[in-house]
């Protein structure tokens, strides 16, 4: 896709949506669908789109695709992987699809709603997707009482590149959970880094959103921050960057070794565990991101970081693992709500919440970024205040370590 | 007029004169009385005569009538001008950020050469010099600014100066001392806003609840309170989850972006998704129960109570205060 | 019809400014910059009406700030030519100068309608449009939501705002220079891809013009932030006393009805 589309770009030639796909890595497979239509059925917003992923690759082969470009249903999907999953002929829908789509109703010149735009243009401006100011990337490490590697200003070997994030950094409720990363990493002796002023967006939701040109815009940035300094992994917070470097950016040549946090500090459990001083009694039920969970089959690291609590009862929502049900923010998702809603779908992490207080849980434990925002907002809604609070990992770890927050002096 | 008057550019709108203008003159009124001259304020067009006398703080004001003036067109109004303070050589001509002011006043300095200000929020004058402070990139900063040529074109920002009320001016009624042509642009049709559901990315004052409101029924306390303020009932996202309010009315990141002049947020808890959409709000307002409330980190002015309490006190305030 | 644009770069607001030394400037080494809101308007409107009309669209800004973005982005939605002038100075151009040399460029454009940001959030001076109209001697209006072809040949529609929503259809004789407050829909999003195309395809037209000298601005005698508390004053007192004080607040900014 890239090379093909780019060339037509060159030539001032747009392709068909067919041919984007086919152009891309994988994309060949699209030729095998047989209509089956279990990812239409599958898509959480499938009722609702004018047309869902099965109709998608149909108009795409019968070669009929302007009304598709321009209707709603592009900027619909939420990048949750569940067509992709489930469908029987193996067909990447989420990561070559959809993009696809999104790419061509971009080059057609068809606008994405307001909201996504308002989001890269932010990415484009100032490589974050809340549109604050790079300088301002480390606010949250003010008077924290743990030292902060700002790589940015002094260079130096580190362990641990921790790529923080764009919620993580900047959005306040997050910044809570980044502060707590931070004392944990230090509690557990890690030589830690982070990029500060420099740090910009992996890219995932814009690459997700067909956004390509502004992805490789990021994507050689990041390259260069990696060839700038000395590490031995990347740490992430966001389960999307994690995604975007595991699989997206070795197309580009960029082989480094990456983990979301849930995988790193699972494999440190041993260590870990001896921290984790104090009980947390609570009865808790964890909510599998899309990246880390159905799309990487990841599932137990984060569970294990759970049951090794004092304390914490593990709980299963009957959604859980594969089918777990999205939480409606993914690949852009966050600043979809609003065309959603205008185009009846409801929001998934209404539904998500109620389903987790259904299990008697009292604590819905999360491990991606946008989920805390997103839950909490849903807890306002559906009238769960007081019953289910949403607590990141982390938040739970650091609490049972008992590194409570002190003001540096 | 002499060389210490100041003279005013004033507005109409249905035969009152626009707050701007009170403004105006109540600043032209401080002004003058530095410099030892008046206040004269120019009003233009039919409706003028019946606006003067409550433009008080005016010592005197010019209705200017002329057929042409009806409406506003630049070129008639640049003029005018023109004429008026090339007779009376005034220190200053104060003119709104307004619409029209924003139009004529640089027109008027670039035609006649004169020094000129935009953004004033506070003008003196000391010894034949004009010091003005002025705000800079959209208020992150102010400067003072010292003017010694005169007469100087300075472009008021609302909400500078409070209207007084001095005596009832003299008022002089002329025509127009010069012809008139209406030049390259021709108005032709004044059009209305829909009056379909409001638009709340226009209005000036919007009164905002949020899940503190409670109950559907207390809506009415809000409704109440923006009419008598005069502009329109807006919510967080979770009052139109509910369904108590359409999407049109919703503020923040995946509702409307808005900019009002006044924001009075009820029960609202300042969530950042919420707190997007009112980057272009001047004041704001906010009444919550809990004193910790992210809300009065953006808020100018806090009140910390049940929004039950204070949202009926403050209409029944604003009523006595208009009638 | 050929429409000229005019792309200004200002300091963008996220940053926290900075103030020069001598207290009296922006720190403008220190500052990011970014398009001025009005003028990316401007541009949008132009390519309505390219679209429209099938005008031609030639976009020109002064050699500043993220400029080469700026020009390079306005190729890949539409424009046809981007024409930079030379500025060697850190700090903007006063208001007339800036007007001598945007119009010394726009004369040799031979445009019939320049559109301009109504106004800039850096305009100390007043907004630059106006002064542009009269150096240019065209015809000006400003405040403008929307352009539209008249029903004459060479003569345009715009729509004027006034407070309240109220919108004033107004016509233009051509050629003119209008003040845009806002285009017809809001500024198009153009994808990455197309504007790293259009750096590789498109040439950046640099002309020449002599700089003109600047007449003296007003004289600043400093600049600094205003004091802008960090949470909001708390009014107390019974619910009535509270409304008291909330009616004075409004009364004093003219609020009030
Ligand atoms: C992706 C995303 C997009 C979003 N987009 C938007 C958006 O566009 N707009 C938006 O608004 N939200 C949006 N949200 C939701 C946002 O996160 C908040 O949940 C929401 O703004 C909270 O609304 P609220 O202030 O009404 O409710 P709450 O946060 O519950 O606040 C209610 C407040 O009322 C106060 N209160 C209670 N009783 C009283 C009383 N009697 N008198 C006075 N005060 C009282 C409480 O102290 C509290 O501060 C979004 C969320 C997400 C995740």
């Amino acid at each position: 896709m890239i090379q093909a589309s780019k060339k037509a770009v060159d030539e001032g030639r747009t392709l068909t949506l067919l041919e984007e796909v086919l152009a891309s890595p994988e994309g060949e497979s699209v030729l095998t669908c047989m209509q089956c239509g279990v990812c239409s059925g599958s898509c959480p917003y499938g009722e609702v789109m004018k047309y869902p992923p099965r109709q998608i690759i149909q108009e795409a082969i019968a070669g009929a695709d302007a009304d598709l470009i321009s209707s709603p249903s592009v900027w619909m999907c939420v990048g949750c992987y569940t067509c992709a999953k489930r469908c029987p002929r193996g067909i990447d829908l989420t990561d070559v699809v959809w993009p696809a789509l999104r790419d061509q109703a971009l080059q057609r010149g068809i606008q994405p709603p307001t909201e996504l735009r308002v989001a890269f243009q932010n990415l484009y401006l100032y490589g974050n997707l809340l549109g604050i100011s790079p300088r301002k990337r480390l606010d949250w490490a003010k008077d924290l009482d743990v030292t902060v590697r700002d790589l940015s200003r002094q260079p130096e070997p580190v362990e641990v590149l921790w790529l923080v994030g764009c919620y993580p950094s900047y959005y306040p409720r997050n910044q809570i959970v980044t502060r707590a990363m931070a004392r944990l990493l230090t509690a557990m002796g890690v030589r830690w880094g982070v990029l500060g002023k420099d740090e910009k967006s992996l890219g995932d939701c814009d690459r997700l959103f067909g956004e390509e040109g502004l992805f490789e815009l990021l994507v050689e940035n990041n390259h260069k921050l990696f060839r700038q300094h000395q590490f031995d992994r990347l740490l992430l917070t966001d389960p999307h960057g994690f995604r975007a470097l595991q699989k997206f950016y070795p197309r580009y040549g960029i082989e480094v070794p990456a983990q979301h946090y849930t995988m790193y500090l699972a494999e440190k459990i041993d260590q870990l565990k001896p921290l984790l001083v104090r009980a947390i009694e609570a009865t808790v039920t964890y909510h599998d991101n899309c990246c880390v969970g159905r799309r990487c089959d990841c599932y137990e690291p984060p569970r294990e970081l759970l049951r090794i609590i004092p304390g914490l009862k593990l709980v299963e929502m009957p959604r859980n693992r594969e089918i777990a049900l999205c939480c409606g923010g993914g690949g852009g998702g966050m600043w979809l709500d609003g065309h959603i809603t205008e185009h009846g779908g409801k929001r998934l992490s209404d539904e998500r919440v109620l389903e987790a207080a259904g299990t008697g849980a009292n604590i819905l434990a999360v491990s991606c970024p946008f989920e805390l925002s997103r839950f909490e907002d849903s807890i306002k809604v559906t009238g769960l205040e007081g019953k289910l609070v949403v607590r990141d990992i982390i938040e739970l770890l650091a609490e049972s370590m008992g590194l409570e927050e002190r003001k540096k002096a | 007029m002499s060389a210490e008057d100041v003279l005013v550019l004033g507005e109409t709108k249905q035969g009152t004169p626009t707050d701007m203008t009170l403004e105006l003159a109540a600043c032209a009124r401080q002004l003058a009385s530095q410099t030892g001259g008046q206040a004269v304020v120019v009003l233009l067009g039919p409706e003028g005569k019946q606006a003067a006398t409550q433009v008080a703080d005016a010592h005197r004001v010019v209705v200017v009538e002329d057929d042409i003036l009806a409406t506003y067109t630049p070129a008639p109004y640049l003029e005018l001008l023109s004429h008026l303070v090339d007779q009376s050589k005034p220190i200053a001509l104060l003119v709104g950020s307004t619409s029209v002011g924003l139009d004529v006043a640089p027109l008027l300095a670039a035609r006649m050469n004169l020094p000129i200000v935009g953004g004033c929020q506070k003008i003196s004058a000391e010894n034949g010099a004009l010091k003005v402070t002025a705000s800079f990139c959209a208020g992150k900063m102010l400067a003072d600014v010292e003017i010694s040529a005169t007469p100087a074109v300075l472009m008021l920002l609302p909400g500078s100066y409070r209207a007084g009320g001095g005596a009832a001016p003299q008022v002089e009624i002329i025509r127009s001392p010069i012809a008139l042509d209406p030049g390259p642009v021709c108005f032709e049709q004044m059009i209305l806003p829909a009056a379909t559901d409001v638009d709340i990315t226009q209005q000036e004052v919007l009164v905002a609840v949020g899940r503190g409101i409670q109950q559907q029924d207390n809506l009415a306390l809000a409704e109440e309170l923006a009419e008598a303020l005069g502009g329109a009932v807006c919510a967080t996202r979770p009052i139109v989850d509910q369904g108590w309010l359409p999407l049109t009315r919703q503020v923040g990141k995946s509702g409307m972006t808005v900019k009002p002049k006044l924001y009075l947020a009820l029960g609202v808890s300042g969530a950042p998704e919420h707190v997007e959409g009112l980057k272009g709000a001047g004041l704001i307002i906010a009444v919550n129960t809990d004193p910790k409330a992210p809300i009065f980190e953006t808020a100018q002015y806090g009140v910390v109570a049940d929004l039950l309490d204070v949202v009926p006190a403050i209409t029944e305030a604003l009523k006595a205060k208009t009638n | 019809m050929n429409i000229a644009v005019v792309l200004r770069q200002v300091p963008d607001l996220i940053e926290t400014l900075e103030i020069a030394d001598d207290g009296t400037r922006l720190d403008y080494g220190a500052a990011r910059f970014i398009v001025n809101e009005w003028d990316n308007h401007a541009l949008e409107q132009a390519l309505l009406l390219k679209e429209s009309e099938g005008s031609s669209v030639t976009v020109v800004a002064l050699d500043f700030g993220e400029v080469d973005n700026t020009l390079y982005e306005a190729s890949a939605k539409g424009a046809d030519t981007i024409v930079k002038i030379p500025w060697d100075s850190e700090e903007p151009p006063a208001l007339r100068q800036a007007a001598a040399l945007y119009a010394e460029v726009l004369r040799g454009i031979g445009a019939e309608l320049i559109l301009v940001g109504c106004q800039s959030h850096d305009e100390l001076e007043g907004p630059l449009a106006p002064q542009l109209a009269f150096t240019l001697n065209l015809p000006y209006v400003g405040v403008v939501r929307g352009v539209q072809p008249g029903d004459q040949p060479g003569s345009i529609r715009v729509f004027k705002e006034f407070p309240g929503a109220v919108v004033a259809r107004m016509s233009v004789r051509l050629p003119a220079l209008i003040g845009v407050l806002a285009a017809e829909k809001a500024p198009r999003y153009v994808p990455v891809s197309r504007i790293r195309a259009a750096m590789k395809s498109t040439p950046i037209r640099e002309s020449q013009v002599d700089v003109p000298q600047a007449a003296a601005p007003v004289n600043v005698l400093r600049l600094y932030v205003p004091e802008a508390p960090e949470r909001a004053e708390m009014l107390d007192g019974s619910a009535e006393e509270v409304a008291e004080r909330i009616c004075q607040i409004l009364a004093e900014k003219g609020l009030l009805r």
